[in-house]
């Protein structure tokens, strides 16, 4: 049984800000982390001077690596100006940002500091699809990538081990891809914004002009089921099953709740917080669960004294189709095995019960990996305040969201539980 | 047998010499492949080494087209895809390891539960021997 851990003192989000996402010739991490900090000043309802912030903790997974930067606290704490204030950067591979949240928190909560930055940055366009796949591999555990493993290989080894037990195929992972690219037009920060629907027609009117041939694609599934239009990655993981390379940076301003009210009357609050850590993926009980999201639900339910009902709508990293399925089970959402049936019925549709990944998610949104996780939560912030626009989720007086984050093959599990009150 | 660490530099030694190697809590009997120095169930440190039969079952598997650098060195690329699974093996635990003798182009055709024995797969990569892991269909 999982200790019932509560903060010292509350913390409240009181601004939130992201760049676009995608992948950018002429901008590097520190122009992104720009963006995503100008619009986070500006979002502070009442203003705020960020001579007051007391220190920052930055999520970046491997710039060293992508960029061969490292040490990136410093750089972007002179960048927004905050310097010579504290700087720690935290790593956790692609949930690096949520640990930065987490620690943010923390500081906070402790009472050591009043107001504290957090953020996330990853640059990786800059190598080749391999290049970045060796990178992303780094996060591994050892045995896995001398077995050749990659990233997308290991997602698609859970999903043979989830087909095999509860008769799942590719189609209902289909239905996900579908889905996330449905909302993406509606988010400008995303990388893909644009639907399977929309993807299809303009390849076919490409195909006819270039070629003179028309495929027999009569719905979406059957343009992903075509291995012209969705090649192999690591099967059954085929390309639209796959998140993006992506750019991108993200920050959130966190304050004491005590002093919330003076920058907003709508602060957003941290109402639970759970970290995991996994096994490796051939160690864990069961190959169709990742047992450190169980543990980051169970301590971040137990934390806010929400249940997974509570829970209206989530961000659930998708960094493969496979990712959200088996992820919406362990949250909690579906049970075990019930999660493809009831995508499949549309539950996780924006207009659906339990809307999952309104911003896109990390499939069409985009993935930099260490901005990813603080991406989440600014799409549960902007949900929860009604700002989403087009996207808003149609349900209405929303009140709690969630943001579920996974680095690596679930070494690192993050779930946190926003509130407005 | 021989005193040796229980370490990943041993399990790969092992290997080399064509043996899939474990440990063994010598205190409260937990078996661990690959090996651990450190029971995790009673936190003893007397450990074992346990040859296993290298007997399994495919858990899990994926066929894979967009290989990483060391793997292209090998040869493999997006026309000549390689498969990468998960094994249980016959004495209980999982190891992860090439799975060889089946067509990554046909992955329909394999089929989680399989049977699968233990291969050494020997390379050479600009001077660089290396044995990888590796499980076949009986």
């Amino acid at each position: 049984m999982q200790k019932k851990r509560k903060l010292g003192r509350g913390v409240a989000i009181v601004g939130a800000g992201m760049s676009k996402f995608g992948m950018f010739r002429d901008k590097d991490s520190k122009d992104l982390f720009a963006d995503a900090f100008r619009e986070m000043i500006v979002s502070v309802d009442k203003g705020v001077d960020p001579k007051e912030i007391d220190a920052l903790y930055l999520g970046n997974f491997s710039n060293d690596y992508f960029m061969r930067q490292s040490h990136w606290g410093p750089i972007i704490s002179d960048l927004v100006g905050i310097a010579p204030k504290p700087a720690t950067r935290t790593e956790g591979a692609c949930a690096s940002s949520a640990l930065a949240f987490r620690e943010g928190v923390f500081a906070i909560a402790s009472g050591f500091y009043d107001m504290v930055l957090v953020g996330g940055v990853e640059e990786m366009s800059k190598r080749t699809t391999e290049e970045v796949a060796e990178g992303l591999a780094l996060a591994t555990v050892p045995y896995e990538g001398r077995a050749g493993f990659t990233f997308p290989g290991v997602f698609g080894a859970v999903a043979t081990a989830y087909f095999a037990k509860y008769g799942a195929n590719r189609e209902h992972l289909m239905n996900i891809t579908i889905k996330s690219h449905n909302n993406a037009p509606l988010n400008p920060k995303a990388q893909f914004p644009i639907t399977i629907q929309d993807l299809m027609n303009k390849k076919m009117e490409s195909l006819k002009k270039r070629e003179g041939t028309s495929p027999d694609w009569r719905t979406e599934k059957d343009f992903l089921a075509d291995l012209r239009a969705n090649p192999v990655v690591a099967w059954p993981m085929h390309l639209f099953d796959c998140c993006p390379i992506s750019d991108g940076a993200s920050c959130m301003l966190l304050v004491a709740e005590e002093i919330a009210k003076n920058f907003t009357d709508d602060p957003i609050h941290v109402a639970g917080l759970g970290q995991g850590s996994g096994r490796g993926f051939h160690a864990s009980d069961d190959l169709t669960y990742f047992e450190a999201t169980r543990y980051a639900a169970q301590e971040a339910y137990g934390m806010s004294g929400f249940t997974p009902k509570d829970v209206q709508f989530s961000e659930v990293h998708d960094c493969f189709s496979i990712a959200e399925l088996v992820h919406i089970e362990d949250l909690g959402f579906f049970k075990p095995g019930h999660g493809y049936r009831a995508v499949a019925e549309g539950a996780t549709r924006l207009d659906g019960l339990k809307p999952i990944n309104t911003s896109g998610g990390l499939k069409c949104k985009g993935h930099p990996v260490g901005a990813t996780g603080i991406s989440q939560l600014y799409e549960v912030w902007t949900q929860l305040r009604g700002q989403a626009g087009p996207r808003q989720v149609p349900a209405g007086d929303l009140r709690i969201g969630g943001a579920h984050n996974l680095g690596g093959t679930g070494g690192t599990c993050t779930f946190t539980i926003l509130e407005r009150k | 047998m021989e005193e040796r660490p229980f370490s990943d530099i041993t399990f790969e030694r092992y290997l080399k010499e064509e043996r899939l190697m474990g440990s063994r809590c010598t205190e409260c009997d937990a078996n661990y492949v690959p090996p651990r120095s450190i029971c995790v169930d009673c936190y003893s440190s007397d450990m074992e080494w346990v040859e296993l039969k290298g007997m399994g079952r495919l858990a899990a598997f994926t066929c894979i087209t967009i290989a990483p650098p060391f793997m292209i060195a090998q040869g493999y690329n997006r026309k000549n895809p390689y498969i990468s699974g998960v094994v249980e093996l016959e004495e209980g635990g999982r190891v992860d390891a090439r799975i060889e003798g089946l067509d990554p182009n046909k992955p329909e055709e394999i089929k989680v539960g399989m049977p699968l024995k233990v291969k050494y797969l020997h390379t050479e990569v600009d001077e660089k021997k290396e044995t990888f892991l590796a499980f076949e269909p009986i």
